[in-house]
């Protein structure tokens, strides 16, 4: 009887997402992504392709750590030469260390719109663009409507948006599939030696439709991600919670 | 295609056009005047002073004692040939092929498009109408020849319209001047009795060349269709253009588009025969108050597909103003390209730079944000950081030489380094803290030197040390000093980006 209604309930649950629009695709070992541990956190265990991912940061260095740790994500979508568009009012990536986590640069599409209205219109377009690997916006404002636009774009094209917006502004509930912090923090090496090691985050999922929210730490090594000291999914008492208050 | 010309003569033009400005000098005879010589000569008289006998080039101070109340003005300089480039302009509705006559007239290439507007005669008709509604004092003929259309137009009496091969008669009652004769051979004619063109007419070139130079058997030769004449037209014709006049004219968004759309069905019709797409599109939309409307769209690469560049021309419609409605489109095509042949079938849905619909993505961003939005870069080989990378110049163009990944390089650049205060311990070692924006970082692990030293063929200033440093919250910054450690002077110090 006990595994009966387990078995429902998990009928159930593919229904809702179904329903929601996140639509499991036959191979799902083309949705891991080497993300290790992260992926677990979310419905089905798979990264959700179909849908817009948000990341905040609060400084130029968690921007810097955001556009570093979403560039190793990027390098799994644009396999066999695909294209990704990078949309922004104000852009300071610099291109040539897209190298360094696995992106050919010259296949990233820089597009600077003057205005914030245009940079949502230009993610907007782009996402009905079959061809696409992925779509990044950087924004500063991210409303429940717009997002829910882009979701419902991304869900007709199966392009990955990400759109990347500063915790300056008040963070509102959004249609996203899931929202992400990264945050850099110390690098380790041998000991004894010294210099600067691998790029390592603290990456924490705030929120997941769905999924599980959590933190891990991760470094950016030999061209994938290594997780550090895998660890179960604690209580969210992330420090944007604290911070919002 | 037999050829055939129209000429439009302007007999008052630049007083006509003050006369429009000035309703009050309609009255009145005047004339206008530049000064020359000292003296102020007349240029051009209204027919009211003409009737008086004051004519062009005659000194103001005579004037004025044949006819006391003659009112003077001053020309404005270049004004004659700025009137006769605008109605040339406004006449390329008529035909694609206009030509500016200096001192007074229009030559109009009218092939093939008077049945347009019911044939010739009509033609001729509306286009006098509309120019004497405007005010202009208006004589137009219509030829076979450039030469005969001229002559007919300014001394012609009978039917302003010759039909092919009837020149010799149209020609014959004229004086000499009517073959565009500079003054003082017309003068000689005249003094040699040869008052008309038929008088001459029928003499032996050699004769003619011999007494009269070789102009006149040449204009003669001209005027009879004998000899191949050009003009140069106001606007060259494009090879690849369409236009859609309207009986009514058009005013509403809507009307617009559908206009917009019937030129690029016949246009991309023609073109994807061809085996063409074009790069480039211009729309002009002729007003019903004489001027023109005028938008671009350009495509990354040649395109025939009438949905994308609807798309393209939708979003410039904001652009568009109508006043008082538009009564002649103009699609012309300046840049065609020969486009690859396309297998659509197996290609649709191509995932990288050649996919048609990321080109026409990249058109749609372009033509609402302009086209410096839409970058791609390609390494350079430079190492100075600002100038390790240049904007690729088209779409399909691949990199010369690879990425280079062996120097660690930030994730995010400032655009102009940040002066940051610094404390070092001793010369070429990282430092221990630093100091920007008020908050201090102390830095926990370091890395470096890495000197970049400025090309010396391209700027001249001092070399930079960098340092990747992390401090202790693991935040990773680049830091440079510009130029050698000096004791006992300051050290520039500055933050140029943040590491991942």
């Amino acid at each position: 009887m006990r595994v009966d209604k387990r078995e429902i309930m998990n009928r159930l649950r593919q229904d809702i997402l179904r329903l929601q629009g996140d639509v499991p695709t036959a191979s799902s070992a083309a949705q891991h992504i080497g993300l290790g541990p992260v992926e677990k956190a979310f419905p089905n265990g798979a990264f959700p392709v179909r849908g817009i991912h948000e990341f905040i940061y609060g400084g130029q260095e968690e921007a810097a750590a955001t556009s570093g740790f979403l560039s190793g994500l990027l390098s799994r979508f644009m396999k066999d030469s695909r294209v990704c568009l990078w949309i922004s009012a104000s852009r300071a990536l610099f291109p040539p260390v897209l190298k360094a986590f696995g992106v050919d640069p010259h296949h990233v599409i820089f597009v600077d719109m003057a205005r914030e209205k245009d940079v949502m219109w230009a993610m907007e377009e782009a996402l009905k663009c079959g061809g696409l690997a992925a779509v990044v916006a950087e924004v500063q404002t991210l409303d429940f409507i717009q997002s829910r636009r882009l979701q419902l774009a991304v869900e007709k094209s199966r392009v990955t948006g990400f759109v990347i917006r500063s915790t300056s502004q008040s963070i509102g509930a959004t249609a996203c599939v899931a929202r992400w912090h990264i945050r850099p923090i110390a690098s380790a090496l041998d000991e004894g030696m010294p210099g600067v090691g691998f790029p390592r985050w603290e990456v924490e999922l705030l929120k997941v439709r769905n999924g599980n929210p959590g933190r891990w730490k991760m470094e950016w090594a030999h061209g994938r991600f290594l997780p550090l000291a895998p660890r179960q999914t604690q209580p969210l008492m992330s420090g944007w919670d604290r911070k919002s208050g | 295609m037999e050829k055939r010309y129209a000429s439009i003569v302007f007999r008052h033009l630049t007083a006509d056009r003050l006369a429009i400005r000035y309703p009050g000098l309609r009255s009145v005879p005047f004339v206008l005047a530049t000064p020359m010589h000292g003296r102020m000569v007349i240029t051009a008289a209204n027919a009211l002073a003409a009737a008086e006998g004051v004519i062009q080039g005659m000194v103001v101070a005579d004037a004025k004692v044949c006819l006391p109340k003659l009112v003077v003005m001053n020309e404005p300089p270049g004004l004659a040939q700025r009137l006769l480039r605008a109605l040339g302009l406004w006449c390329i509705r008529y035909t694609p092929v206009v030509a500016v006559d200096p001192p007074d007239g229009l030559l109009l290439d009218i092939s093939g498009c008077a049945h347009l507007w019911g044939g010739e005669r009509s033609y001729l008709k509306e286009i006098v109408t509309r120019l004497r509604g405007k005010g202009y004092d208006t004589r137009m003929a219509i030829a076979g020849t450039i030469g005969t259309a001229w002559a007919v137009a300014r001394f012609g009496k009978a039917s302003p319209i010759i039909a092919n091969g009837t020149e010799v008669e149209a020609l014959r009652p004229l004086p000499p001047a009517a073959l565009r004769l500079d003054p003082d051979t017309a003068d000689r004619l005249i003094r040699l009795g040869l008052r008309s063109v038929g008088s001459f007419m029928d003499m032996p070139p050699a004769v003619l060349r011999r007494r009269f130079g070789g102009g006149l058997p040449a204009r003669l030769r001209q005027a009879l269709g004998q000899e191949a004449e050009y003009i140069a037209p106001l606007r060259p014709a494009p090879p690849y253009d369409e236009r859609l006049p309207c009986l009514d004219p058009i005013r509403t968004a809507a009307g617009i588009e559908l206009a917009i759309g019937r030129l690029l069905d016949t246009l991309c019709a023609r073109l994807a025969g061809e085996g063409k797409g074009l790069r480039k599109a211009v729309l002009r939309c002729h007003r019903v108050d004489g001027k023109t409307v005028q938008v671009t769209i350009n495509t990354s690469r040649p395109s025939a597909s009438v949905p994308h560049l609807l798309r393209l021309f939708q979003l410039q419609l904001p652009r568009i103003e109508p006043a008082l409605g538009i009564e002649l489109f103009v699609l012309e095509a300046p840049t065609v390209e020969d486009t690859a042949p396309v297998q659509e079938a197996l290609w649709a849905g191509n995932p990288g730079l050649e996919d048609t619909a990321l080109a026409e993505l990249l058109d749609r961003l372009k033509s609402r944000s302009g086209t410096r939005a839409i970058r791609r870069y390609l390494p350079a080989e430079h190492h100075w950081p600002e100038r390790s990378i240049k904007e690729a110049t088209t779409i399909a163009e691949r990199p010369a030489t690879a990425w280079t990944t062996d120097k660690p390089r930030p994730a995010r650049l400032l655009a102009t380094p940040e002066p940051v205060e610094v404390t070092a311990p001793i010369p070429d070692y990282p430092p221990m803290l630093f100091r920007y924006k008020g908050e201090v970082h102390l830095i926990a692990k370091a890395d470096g030197p890495e000197r970049i030293e400025r090309e010396w063929w391209m700027e001249s200033g001092e070399h930079r040390d960098y340092y990747c440093v992390e401090d202790q919250h693991g935040k990773r910054y680049w830091l440079f000093r510009s130029g050698h450690y000096r004791e006992g002077e300051p050290q520039h110090w500055f933050l140029h980006g943040f590491f991942a």
